[in-house]
C-alpha cells in the first residue's frame, strides 16, 4: 500500500501542502493510520483519492489552519473551590470528600478566598480586565465522576477576560531565530474539577474516586490565534511558567495539574473558517503538538479529497500518534445552564471602590494583589539578558528546564568566573551531559558548588578549559571528590613555574628539530595557556 | 400540659413543675395514641430520652440552656438529622441516614431542644397537600374534633368512621399536625411557595416564614434554592418568635444568608396597632374565595381597623402572573437540584448493572414519584438552550417586577399586608384527591408564593381561635 507522505511547512499561518510520491514512511506513521482508521459506511477507496491528489495537484495548495485552547489549571490551594476538603496528588481514594464534594443532600458550596486570589493573580499576568462582578452557574450533565450532576462553572461573566499571552517559536534552524507571537485570551473563569473514574473491564465496573471532585480550576481560554502544534505548545508552555512564578498552579501536566483541550480548523485563506474539531484531554506538551499537527493533516486530507469535517470530539491515542472520534458524544450536549443560586455575584474591589469600614477577610483589593504580583517569566528573561549580558535564546532555556535557572542562579553566586562563561558552561556542557542521561536538573549529580569550584579554577587558569572537561566528567561519575582534588590527583594543573615550563619547551622542541622559531614561541605559548 | 405554648412549658420546667423526661414521656404517649394522623414519619424514641435526660440534669444544676431547653420540638422529614433516618418521604432516600445535622437542627439542639421525631410530608416538599409522599398522608387533627364530626354527622350517612378526614394541607403537613396535635410545642417546616403557611392554615397553628437569607438553609434538602426558607410552626406567635430568635442570623455554610447581625428581640406584651398601617391587596380578592375565608378577612381587617390601624387597600398588580413564574422557576431548579439523585453514593439503588445509563434512569424511576418527575421534566424541558430565553430568563424578568410590587406597596408607608392563606378551609382527602398535584398546587399556593419569589417574610395565625 502506497503510503501518502505528506510534508508541509509553518510558514507563519500558512500550511503548504505539498503531496510526494510513495515511498518511506519518517517516522510519522499518521497517514498509514489514518486509513485503516476510516469509518464504517464512507467511502472505502482508499486508495484512489491518493492517485488522484497525486496527478492532479502539481503546485502547492495553501491552506491555513486555525487553533484555539482551553487550558484547564489545577489552582494551588490548600482546600477545594466550595469545600474544606483538602487538595493533595495521590492520596487513597476517596480520602478527601467533604460532605459537599459527595453531593450529600442539603449541603451547599461556600467560596474559597484563596482560589479568587488565584484567578485575579492569572488575569493580571495575563493582561485581562478583572470583572468587579463576576458569576457563577450550573452545567448539568450526568456522569458518574460528577455527584451533584452539574459542575459549578462561570459561563455568564467570567472574573477575567480579554487579555493577551506572548510567547516565543522558533522560525528557523538557528537557534537564535525567534518570533514573537502574542495569542488573545478570551477569558479565565473559575470551575469545579470532576472525580475521577477508572474502568476496571474484567470485573465491568468503573470505579469513582472522588478526591479530585470540587478542586479549584481556572480555565483560560485562548482565542484561535495560533496556526500549528509547535505555537500552541510554545504558549502553553509559557502560560505553565506563568502559573509557575505566580504559584496559582503547579501546572504539571504529568500530574494532571494542567490540560489542554485543544479546538481545531482548517481553511483556504481569504475564505471563511473551516468546521472545527475539539480534541481533549491533551496532557504532555509533546502530545499537544503531535494531535494538532495530526489533526490539521487528517483535516486538509479530508476536505483534499471532497469529504466534510464534522464539527466532533476526538481523543489523541499516542500510541498510534493520531485523533479519533469520541464514543459517548451522540449529538451535541445541552448543558441547560443556570444560574447557581446558592452562590450571590462574586463582588470584587479595587482601592477606589473598597467600601470603609469593609472586613479585609471579606473583601478582595484587586490593586492590592496587583502590586504584590511575584516575577513573570518575561521579566526574568530580561532581567538576565540586561545583568548578565546573555542571548535572548539562551534566557529562554534557562527558564524552560525545570530548576535550571536555580542551579544557574546558585552557581553565579560562589564564583568568580564571568556571567557569560557559567551560561556558556551551563547551557551547553551541564544541560548537555542532562539530557544525554535524560536526567531532571535536581537529579544531576554535580552541584552548583562544584561546578563553581570548577570554573573558578579555570578563572585563575589554574587549569586548561580541555582539563576542566576531563575534571566535569570525571564530577559526573560522582565519586565525591571536589574539583581540586579531581586535578590534583589526575595531575591536570597548568605548569606556573617559569624555568619549569622552559625546560619542558626545550625537550620538546630538541625532540623536533623541525620546528622553527616561529613554532617554537607558539608552543612555548601553547603550554602557558 | 401538652396543650400550653411554649413559653407557659418552660416555666413550668424551670420551675420544677414537671421535669424534661417527665414531659418527653408524655409527648412520646401522645404520638404512640395519635398514630393514625400519621404525622411522623420517624419517631426518635431513644435519643429523646437521652437528650430529656441531659436537659434534666442541666435544670437540676441550674444551668438551663433557655427557653428551649427540655421543649420536645419535631423536625420536617426534608432536614438533615445526623444520625436519624431522613428520607425527604421519598424511596430514593429511603434508609438515608445523614452524617450531619442541618443549621438550624443543630441550633435547636444547642439550646437544648428534644427532638421528638422526623415529621412526613409531600415527597420532596411538593405538594400542597402532605398526600404524596411514600409513607401515605398526613390526617388532619381536626378531623376528630367535634366540630368536625358533628359537622360530618349531618352532611353524609353510611360513611366508614374515617373515610372522610381532612387534609392537612402541605407540604409541611406532618409538622403541622404534630403541632395541633399537641405531640410538641414547635416543629420545623419548610416554605417554598407556602409550604409552612398552608398547613398551619388548614392545622389552627401558627406558621412562620422568614425572611430569606435570616435563617439558615443549610441542611435543608433543597426544593427551590432561591426561595427555601426554613418555616416556624407553633401553637402561639410569641413561640414562634421564640424559636425565630435561636435560628435567626448569619451561618458562613450557608452563603446566602445575611450577613448583618441579628439583634435579638422580644414580642411587645400588648399589640399597639395605632401606628400601623396595614395594607389589603385587591388582587387577592379570587374568585375562588370561599364566602368563608372572605368574611374572616374582612372580620380580621375590621378588627385591625376598630383598635385603630390603618388599613387601606393596595394594589399588586403583577399578582395574576406570579403562579406560572413561580412554576416555571420550580421546576427548572427542581431538576437541577434532583440532578444529584442516581444512587451512586447514597440513597436507592437499582438492581440494573448493564450501564451507568441504565442504571441512572432505573434508580431515578424507581425513587421518585410522578409529581417530582414530571417536574424534573418540566424543569429541564425550560431550561433548554432553545427555551431559556423565553422561559426561564423571562420567568426572572417577572419575577423581579414581583418583588418589585411588594417593595413599592412597602415603600409607600404600608407596614404589613393582609391577605388570606387559603383558598378555602381544609377540605376532605377524597375531595382534594380529585385534581392532580400540579393543579392543587396551582389553585393552593396562589396566595402563598408570590412572597417566596419576594423574599419577604409572612405569618399566619388561624382566624378561629
Amino acid at each position: 500500500m502506497a503510503a501518502l507522505m505528506l510534508r508541509w511547512s509553518c510558514l507563519g499561518k500558512r500550511w503548504v501542502l505539498a503531496c510526494i510520491d510513495g515511498g518511506s514512511r519518517h517516522g510519522r506513521g499518521a497517514a498509514i493510520g489514518l486509513t485503516s482508521r476510516r469509518k464504517r459506511g464512507q467511502s472505502s477507496v482508499a486508495q484512489q483519492p491518493l492517485i488522484a491528489v497525486q496527478k492532479s495537484r502539481k503546485g502547492e495548495h495553501e491552506w491555513a489552519a486555525v487553533v484555539g485552547l482551553e487550558i484547564h489549571a489545577q489552582i494551588s490551594s490548600n482546600s477545594k473551590l466550595f469545600s474544606g476538603s483538602q487538595v493533595h496528588f495521590a492520596a487513597p481514594p476517596n480520602s478527601l470528600v467533604s460532605f459537599f464534594d459527595a453531593s450529600l443532600p442539603g449541603t451547599l458550596p461556600v467560596l474559597n478566598r484563596r482560589c479568587v486570589e488565584a484567578a485575579v493573580m492569572t488575569g493580571l499576568a495575563l493582561n485581562c480586565r478583572i470583572n468587579k462582578k463576576s458569576l457563577f452557574d450550573r452545567k448539568h450533565y450526568f456522569y458518574a465522576d460528577l455527584p451533584a450532576g452539574y459542575q459549578i462553572t462561570q459561563q455568564r461573566l467570567p472574573i477575567a477576560v480579554n487579555g493577551s499571552l506572548a510567547y516565543s517559536v522558533s522560525v528557523g534552524k538557528k537557534p537564535s531565530q525567534v518570533s514573537t507571537r502574542t495569542v488573545r485570551i478570551k477569558q479565565i473563569q473559575l470551575e469545579q474539577d470532576s472525580g475521577k473514574s477508572l474502568h476496571d473491564e474484567p470485573r465491568s465496573q468503573t470505579l469513582i474516586d472522588l478526591n479530585r471532585a470540587g478542586v479549584g480550576l481556572l480555565e483560560v481560554v485562548l482565542e484561535p490565534d495560533m496556526s500549528c502544534g509547535e505555537e500552541a505548545a510554545s504558549a502553553v508552555r509559557e502560560l505553565q511558567l506563568i502559573l509557575q512564578a505566580l504559584g496559582t498552579s503547579q501546572a504539571n501536566m504529568a500530574e494532571g495539574q494542567l490540560r489542554v483541550d485543544a479546538n481545531i480548523s482548517v481553511h483556504h485563506p481569504g475564505e471563511p473558517l473551516g468546521v472545527r474539531t475539539e480534541v481533549k484531554n491533551l496532557n504532555s506538551a509533546r502530545f499537544l503538538a503531535k494531535a494538532i499537527d495530526f489533526e490539521i493533516k487528517r483535516q486538509i486530507h479530508e476536505l483534499e479529497n471532497g469529504r466534510k469535517i464534522l464539527n466532533e470530539t476526538r481523543s489523541f491515542d499516542d500510541k498510534l500518534g493520531c485523533t479519533m472520534p469520541m464514543r459517548d458524544k451522540e449529538g451535541k450536549q445541552d448543558y441547560r445552564f443556570m444560574p447557581e443560586p446558592n452562590l450571590p455575584p462574586l463582588l470584587l474591589y479595587d482601592t477606589a471602590s473598597l467600601p470603609p469600614g469593609a472586613d479585609p477577610q471579606q473583601v478582595i483589593n484587586i490593586d492590592w494583589i496587583r502590586e504584590r504580583l511575584p516575577e513573570l517569566p518575561g521579566k526574568t528573561r530580561e532581567k538576565l539578558i540586561q545583568q548578565y549580558g546573555m542571548l535572548p535564546e539562551h534566557s529562554f532555556t534557562l527558564l524552560n528546564e525545570v530548576g535550571l535557572l536555580e542551579f544557574f542562579q546558585n552557581v553565579i553566586k560562589e564564583t568568580r568566573a564571568e556571567p557569560k562563561k557559567v551560561t556558556s558552561w551551563v547551557l551547553n556542557i551541564f544541560l548537555g551531559f542532562l539530557k544525554q542521561q535524560n536526567l531532571a536538573v535536581n537529579e544531576s549529580p554535580v552541584t552548583p558548588s562544584a561546578l563553581a569550584e570548577l570554573l573558578n579554577l579555570l578563572d585563575r587558569k589554574a587549569i586548561s578549559s580541555s582539563a576542566a572537561r576531563q575534571v566535569f566528567e570525571e564530577l559526573w561519575q560522582s565519586k565525591g571528590k571536589t574539583p581540586s582534588q579531581i586535578v590534583s590527583e589526575k595531575k591536570l594543573e597548568l605548569m606556573q613555574d617559569q624555568e619549569a615550563l622552559e625546560r619542558v619547551c626545550h625537550t620538546v622542541m630538541e625532540g623536533h628539530p623541525q620546528v622553527g622559531v616561529e613554532g617554537r614561541r607558539k608552543a612555548m605559548h601553547f603550554s602557558a595557556c | 400540659m401538652l396543650g400550653r405554648t411554649l413559653r407557659e412549658v418552660s416555666t413550668a420546667l424551670k420551675q420544677g413543675h414537671i421535669t424534661p423526661t417527665e414531659l418527653c414521656q408524655k409527648c412520646l404517649s401522645l404520638i404512640k395514641k395519635t398514630k393514625f394522623l400519621n404525622a411522623y414519619i420517624t419517631v426518635s424514641e431513644e435519643v429523646a430520652l437521652k437528650q430529656a435526660e441531659e436537659s434534666e440534669k442541666r435544670y437540676k444544676k441550674g444551668h438551663s440552656l433557655g427557653d428551649l431547653d427540655g421543649i420536645p420540638v419535631a423536625v420536617k422529614d426534608n432536614f438533615s438529622t445526623s444520625s436519624i433516618e431522613t428520607t425527604c418521604a421519598s424511596n430514593m432516600l429511603k434508609g438515608y441516614v445523614p452524617p450531619y445535622n442541618a443549621t438550624v437542627v443543630q441550633k435547636l439542639l444547642d439550646k437544648g431542644a428534644v427532638l421528638m421525631g422526623k415529621t412526613n410530608l409531600d415527597e420532596f416538599a411538593m405538594g400542597s397537600g402532605s398526600t404524596d409522599g411514600v409513607f401515605g398522608p398526613v390526617k388532619n387533627p381536626w378531623s376528630y374534633s367535634k366540630q368536625y364530626r358533628e359537622k360530618r354527622k349531618q352532611k353524609a350517612h353510611g360513611e366508614n368512621e374515617d373515610s372522610n378526614w381532612l387534609i392537612t394541607g402541605g407540604s409541611s403537613g406532618g409538622s403541622a399536625a404534630a403541632v395541633a396535635a399537641f405531640t410538641c410545642f414547635a416543629a420545623l417546616g419548610s416554605d417554598t411557595g407556602g409550604s409552612t403557611r398552608n398547613p398551619a392554615a388548614h392545622c389552627g397553628v401558627v406558621g412562620f416564614k422568614p425572611s430569606y437569607g435570616l435563617v439558615s438553609r443549610h441542611g435543608l434538602i433543597p426544593l427551590v434554592n432561591s426561595m427555601d426558607v426554613p418555616g416556624i410552626l407553633t401553637r402561639c406567635v410569641d413561640d414562634a418568635a421564640i424559636v425565630l430568635g435561636m435560628l435567626a442570623g448569619h451561618d458562613p455554610k450557608d452563603s446566602t444568608t445575611i450577613q448583618d447581625p441579628v439583634k435579638p428581640f422580644t414580642l411587645p406584651t400588648s399589640a399597639d396597632v395605632n401606628k400601623l398601617c396595614i395594607g389589603i391587596p385587591k388582587e387577592y380578592l379570587a374568585p375562588e374565595l370561599s364566602s368563608e375565608v372572605r368574611s374572616f378577612w374582612s372580620k380580621a381587617a375590621n378588627l385591625f381597623e376598630s383598635e385603630g390601624a390603618k388599613v387601606i387597600e393596595v394594589s399588586l398588580p403583577h399578582t395574576s402572573y406570579s403562579i406560572v413564574c413561580y412554576h416555571v422557576l420550580c421546576t427548572s431548579e427542581v431538576a437541577s437540584n434532583m440532578a444529584r439523585f442516581d444512587g451512586l453514593e447514597y440513597g436507592h439503588r437499582c438492581d440494573i448493572n448493564v450501564s451507568t445509563e441504565a442504571m441512572y434512569a432505573a434508580t431515578r424511576r424507581e425513587g421518585f414519584n410522578d409529581v417530582v418527575r414530571g417536574r424534573i421534566l418540566s424543569g429541564n424541558f425550560f431550561l433548554l438552550k432553545e427555551n431559556y430565553e423565553n422561559y426561564f430568563i423571562k420567568a426572572q424578568k417577572v419575577r423581579r417586577l414581583i418583588a418589585n410590587d411588594f417593595v413599592n406597596v412597602f415603600n409607600s408607608g404600608v407596614d404589613v399586608l393582609l391577605t388570606p392563606t387559603t383558598l378555602s378551609e381544609a377540605v376532605p382527602y377524597l375531595e382534594f384527591i380529585k385534581e392532580d398535584n400540579r393543579t392543587r398546587s396551582a389553585q393552593d399556593d396562589i396566595f402563598t408564593q408570590a412572597v417566596n419569589m419576594a423574599g419577604f417574610l409572612s405569618c399566619l395565625q388561624d382566624c378561629q381561635q
